[in-house]
């Protein structure tokens, strides 16, 4: 579905991203775990069109998307919920959902696709009038995450929606992720923590400085004496 | 006291005001979404004021009736000074996106002394007639010593510009898009906004009212010159701090409180202390209240 071959992305002339290659295909969830600052975030940036990479090539199905401006890559069904959940505070929970949907047409899919994440997130329909600011952050990450799948994406990008969370609240994320991925969307989750992250994975690759050092089956990562003793803390 | 003149006054600032609320709309916009001051943003006002002279010019010679030509004069001043606002973000102001902000506030101003010398070159530095094209409206005659027809139009006008204005940005796609285009360019990037596309709507919307303010103040004061833009650009700029940058009731706010005041300064005072009084108002906002009446505090995160 997703194909990353050798990218290399610069801020500047800081090198972010040295070779990185990775996969995801269809139905999976895909994990990519590091520590702060590894380049997991560029990832998602360079594969949504935000960044460019300066060398190597994003596939899409087959079809390079490196090149395409940002609003392309989303029509293609590719939705990110990027780090700090970035809602728009000054607009409701309602107005925030309608944007979700912006590129799209049709009236009655939208409709469908707002009572599954009201289904999904039943506090959001209490709080629709609700500027999107005054929302706690457990609440702001549901919403960023409603707001991307109003998009109706084949392919979610999740950037650490654990952070700053109640682990109850994180465990009921998780939860939500596994539930909408077994809905038939694929997706490409990266995390700082790695133990909860390779628990709902089905893949994973690990990031340090700007390279994937090892990728391998979640459950075998999270078994690997390297893995545990760098990011589980065991 | 004299109740009859501080009415008249009151009246005479509520027109003013709303002129300047039109133009600095204009600021406000552009401001909110790319944190520019559009210095050249008083050129278009002016701009829409010479494009409806000359369009009422011709159809006045063709013989149209007056009402009509003002409608059509308006509207072509409305299209045409979009088309420069939207010209003028293209070639002055994108080029430089992502240059230190310095930049493009250079910019504009040198797009200001473009566009004012352009008309001074192509029209003249007269001052020129303004036709009269208002009919009589016999529903004023009882309190003509307040309100004359060209005051009520420019209200009635505005006030209708600035409905419409919110409808557009609270309820429409585009006015959401526009929103939180304005919050964070970079999430509205991600759900597929195409932002430039925003900017450029923003440049058309904001230019649109502006030429609207133009036209207005055109036939109420009759006479048009190449460089009106200057002085009614730096206040309705003083009118969008003083309400608050980048908030659209600011902007309203902002500009009735300074068109009432300099109107009460010259009525109690006198002219001449009326620009000193707009500026002196600039400057007390900026010290005591920076972020305007109705601007929220921002919080930065460190």
């Amino acid at each position: 579905m997703l194909e990353v071959k050798g990218i290399d992305t610069f801020y500047g002339n800081i090198q972010a991203l040295r070779d990185v290659s990775l996969r995801v295909d269809d139905g999976e969830i895909v994990t990519l775990i590091g520590a702060n600052g590894a380049g997991k975030s560029t990832t998602l940036m360079t594969i949504c069109g935000i960044n460019r990479p300066r060398k190597g090539e994003i596939l899409w199905n087959g079809t390079p998307i490196h090149n395409l401006p940002p609003n392309e890559i989303v029509k293609l069904g590719i939705s990110q919920v990027p780090e700090g959940r970035l809602i728009f505070p000054d607009l409701s929970v309602r107005e925030n959902l309608d944007l979700g949907a912006f590129l799209r047409k049709d009236k009655q899919g939208i409709k469908e696709d707002m009572d599954y994440v009201f289904d999904l997130f039943p506090i959001l329909a209490q709080r629709r009038k609700q500027a999107g600011g005054t929302l706690s952050g457990g609440e702001q990450q549901m919403l960023a995450i409603s707001r991307a799948l109003m998009g109706r994406p084949k392919l979610l990008l999740l950037d650490e929606p654990s952070l700053g969370l109640a682990p109850i609240i994180i465990q009921q994320i998780f939860k939500i992720i596994q539930k909408v991925n077994a809905d038939g969307t694929t997706v490409f989750l990266v995390e700082q923590n790695a133990n909860q992250a390779l628990r709902i994975a089905h893949r994973g690759y690990v990031m340090e400085n700007g390279r994937i050092v090892m990728s391998d089956a979640a459950a075998k990562l999270l078994e690997s004496s390297d893995i545990r003793a760098a990011y589980l803390g065991m | 006291m004299d109740v009859q003149y501080f009415i008249e006054l009151f009246f005479s600032g509520l027109t003013r005001g709303s002129i300047y609320a039109l133009i600095a709309l204009g600021y406000t916009l552009v401001y909110g979404i790319i944190e520019l001051i559009n210095f050249a943003h008083g050129e278009i006002y002016m701009l829409g004021a010479f494009t409806a002279l000359l369009v009422a010019g011709v159809l006045g010679i063709m013989g149209f009736p007056a009402g009509g030509i003002l409608v059509v004069a308006a509207l072509a001043a409305i299209i045409w000074s979009a088309a420069y606002g939207f010209t003028l973000e293209k070639v002055a102001y994108k080029p430089l996106r992502g240059a230190p902000r310095l930049s493009p506030l250079i910019s504009a101003i040198g797009m200001s002394i473009f566009l004012q010398n352009y008309v001074l070159l192509a029209q003249t530095s007269e001052y020129l007639p303004f036709p009269r094209l208002l009919p009589d409206m016999e529903f004023l005659d009882y309190i003509d010593n307040i309100m004359g027809p060209s005051d009520f139009l420019i209200l009635v006008c505005s006030m209708l510009a600035m409905v419409a204005l919110t409808i557009f940005i609270r309820y429409t796609k585009m006015g959401k898009a526009m929103r939180a285009t304005a919050q964070n360019r970079k999430m509205a990037l991600l759900l597929g906004i195409n932002a430039d596309r925003i900017i450029s709507l923003t440049f058309i919307v904001g230019s649109s009212l502006a030429a609207l303010g133009g036209v207005l103040i055109a036939s109420h004061m009759g006479q048009v010159n190449f460089s009106i833009g200057f002085l009614a650009g730096l206040k309705a700029f003083t009118a969008a701090v003083l309400g608050g940058i980048g908030s659209i009731p600011g902007a309203v706010v902002g500009g009735l409180v300074l068109g009432i005041a300099e109107s009460f300064t010259t009525g109690y005072l006198s002219g001449n202390y009326e620009d000193a009084l707009a500026f002196a108002l600039l400057i007390f906002i900026l010290i005591f209240r920076p972020d305007g009446i109705l601007g929220k505090a921002k919080v930065q995160k460190v």
